[in-house]
């Protein structure tokens, strides 16, 4: 994987010693707050209901051992030992204190990592396919582009004060996993008639109080043309996106006021105008990134042992049914971590978990973990041979829970247990809603099916693009969930429909189970999921069960 | 017609842990919300929250906050207030935390 160049670290130190400065005069009394808040945002430090909290970036989800055993390490001395991983691949603290923070920037700079606009009007973190660089299905590794659209955003003079802030997400592969179709850029790699790779470029995508599926403003993008039309497309934003609203700022809503075309012809004038000043620098950077992602040295051996224990071991079994997908090299699959065991927090891993996780990755992993928009922890080069005893290390920390892709392997935002936006708390409805489908024993039974829990408006949790979403508003003063339906967060994204009017927090977890077992009546065979059930029946069956007639209730209570 | 002044209290987090504290009738900060000074009075109200802003130095974000009187002091009446009193539900971390090694 990439690692820091001279002018990286020189960076990155330079901040964390620029940030120290700035924390000691807010101590002392030099700065008030509102001098201070956008300092603090601009290294990830947030302020929340009980604590700061520290977002740090965990560039297109990828990270060494090392890496993660440094995370485990911030964890124990600075925070209550533990992390937790987000829909945007980074990790968040949720207990620093704000005297230490430059102490635990220091430490991230020690394993080459930082803070660096996870906050503020910029551009975010670039997120990527969890699967890159392993997935069977992949036109090439993402995560070099990735990289360079990291090193051209981070501290680019033009973009620092955006009308709002700016996603980037980046897939190479057929299959979209990146959610590039909800984001302010999606960058799709795909090939040309010729067979020719390129991009195909999404704008204006995104979740929030206003909804919206990206379009395609490029359809085939030349690769060297990369980043003079993303600097091209933030460049027409910057100047066009409304920064009289804050709720009307994303692109978003510039692409859905201007119309496409719009944009489009804007964003090819400024292309025409900038590409000649990219000469071609960023394409010999390209390569030189290229050759640290360079795939790991695959061995052959015997999956004779991986074959016979599946046959002895039930468990072993299950959880290879569902936590292993398909791996490009012969003989290896990729490893999803379930870090959502029953009645647990979703993303919520100790520091005892991330050091065997990072153990693990040593030893079985080619060295390479990645953190999941969907909060599970991914080891993407394991040979089939040494599944066994990942699996037995796994147990032994407790990771082993055999459900990705099932009702309980939900994403949760943090909700009001510790955001300071939130309306209702969402952690606690995905404890309910796992620990019940655990007790009911009936999940593998349902099948693939996504929900997804947002604590506000803003959709950290994605529950528009959730086959079941659950957004928690305050209504009167009580925590009050709105259930939409039928979303979809890949490539055929769709927005969710609401089903009707909200549950309360005690009506909302028997709500979901009724939804469910409902489904399970409602499908033409085993096969067919919820997400599809939902698409040839539509919403009525679905609300029917949701909101039974008067009587029908009384009969049942 | 302008809607009636409901009880409120002074709350902010605290500059270095970041935690919930009330302002006091005696200008302090407490982690405590029953400490709180409880103020039924609007006028009052906007003049105890320029004073608990000043004190830029003690907490951040200082604002009013919706409170009723209980027997040992002033109670929340929202679910997020009333969270702040006590920490996140998915741990016992928090004032939650505290107030058991207290007892």
């Amino acid at each position: 994987m990439y690692v820091y160049n001279d002018f990286d670290e020189a960076f990155v130190r330079e901040r964390v010693a620029q940030f120290r400065g700035q924390v000691e005069r807010r101590i002392d009394g030099s700065l008030t707050e509102d001098e201070f808040k956008p300092l603090r945002l601009m290294n990830g430090l947030y302020l929340q209901l009980h604590a700061y909290m520290l977002r740090v970036a965990v560039p297109y989800g990828t990270l060494n051992p090392s890496q993660m055993r440094q995370l485990a390490y911030i964890a124990d001395r600075w925070d209550k030992g533990y992390g937790h991983f987000t829909t945007r691949q980074n990790i968040q603290y949720n207990w620093p204190k704000l005297g230490d923070v430059p102490d635990i920037l220091e430490a991230l700079a020690d394993v080459g990592m930082h803070a660096l606009q996870t906050s503020g009007n910029t551009i975010r973190n670039v997120t990527a396919d969890h699967f890159a660089g392993a997935s069977a299905d992949e036109i090439e590794d993402p995560r070099p582009v990735a990289e360079l659209l990291r090193q051209w955003s981070t501290d680019h003079p033009e973009f620092q004060f955006l009308p709002r802030k700016f996603k980037i997400a980046v897939s190479g592969s057929e299959h979209d996993r990146a959610v590039t179709r909800a984001h302010d850029i999606g960058v799709r790699m795909v090939r040309n008639a010729d067979g020719v790779a390129g991009y195909e470029i999404i704008v204006g995508g995104g979740l929030g109080r206003t909804p919206m599926v990206g379009k395609v403003i490029r359809d085939f993008l030349p690769k060297e043309d990369l980043l003079p039309y993303c600097e091209a497309i933030v460049s027409v934003y910057n100047l066009l996106g409304r920064r009289d609203n804050k709720y009307k700022a994303r692109i978003k809503i510039t692409v859905h006021e201007n119309g496409l075309e719009t944009m489009q012809q804007l964003v090819e004038e400024r292309f025409e105008a900038i590409r000649q000043g990219f000469t071609g620098f960023d394409q010999e950077l390209l390569t030189s990134i290229e050759a640290a992602f360079a795939p790991p040295a695959y061995v052959e051996k015997s999956v004779d042992a991986y074959e016979a224990a599946r046959l002895a071991n039930p468990a072993f079994k299950s959880w290879s049914d569902t936590n292993l997908s398909a791996h490009k090299a012969p003989g290896y699959a990729i490893v999803s971590i379930s870090v959502k065991k029953h009645g647990q927090t979703p993303g919520d891993a100790t520091s005892d978990q991330m050091r065997a996780m990072a153990d693990i990755a040593e030893q079985y992993g080619h060295g390479e973990l990645r953190i999941s928009h969907e909060q599970n922890v991914i080891l993407p080069h394991v040979h089939k041979a040494d599944l066994p005893a990942v699996y037995a290390a796994l147990r032994e920390a407790d990771l082993a829970t055999a459900n990705i892709g099932l009702v309980s392997d939900i994403i949760a935002c943090p909700g009001m247990d510790y955001c300071a936006l939130a309306t209702a708390r969402s952690i606690p409805i995905a404890q309910e809603i796992a620990t019940r489908f655990e007790e009911l024993k009936i999940e593998h039974e349902i099948g693939e099916l996504k929900i997804k829990i947002s604590g506000c408006i803003n959709a950290c949790g994605h529950h528009h693009v959730g086959h079941i979403g659950i957004l928690g508003l305050d209504r009167a003063g009580v925590e009050n969930y709105q259930i939409t339906l039928g979303g979809d967060g890949t490539e055929t994204t769709a927005i969710g429909t609401r089903a009707g009017p909200g549950f309360s927090a005690d009506d909302i977890v028997p709500a979901i189970e009724r939804l469910i077992t409902g489904y399970m009546k409602l499908r033409e065979n085993e096969d067919e999921t919820f997400l599809q059930a939902f698409r040839r029946l539509g919403m009525e069956p679905f609300k029917a069960i949701l909101y039974p007639p008067a009587e029908d209730k009384a009969n049942a209570a | 017609m302008p809607r009636a002044f409901t009880p409120k209290v002074i709350t902010a987090n605290a500059l270095l842990e970041g935690d919930a504290v009330w302002f006091t009738a005696d200008d302090t900060w407490s982690p405590n919300m029953a400490d709180a000074e409880l103020i039924t009075d609007e006028a009052h109200a906007d003049l105890r929250l320029l004073e608990a802003q000043s004190r830029q130095s003690e907490i951040a974000g200082a604002y009013l906050a919706d409170a009723k009187a209980g027997p040992n002091g002033p109670e929340p009446t929202h679910f997020r207030e009333e969270f702040r009193t006590r920490g996140p539900s998915n741990y016992a971390h928090g004032k939650q935390a505290d107030n058991a090694s207290r007892t």
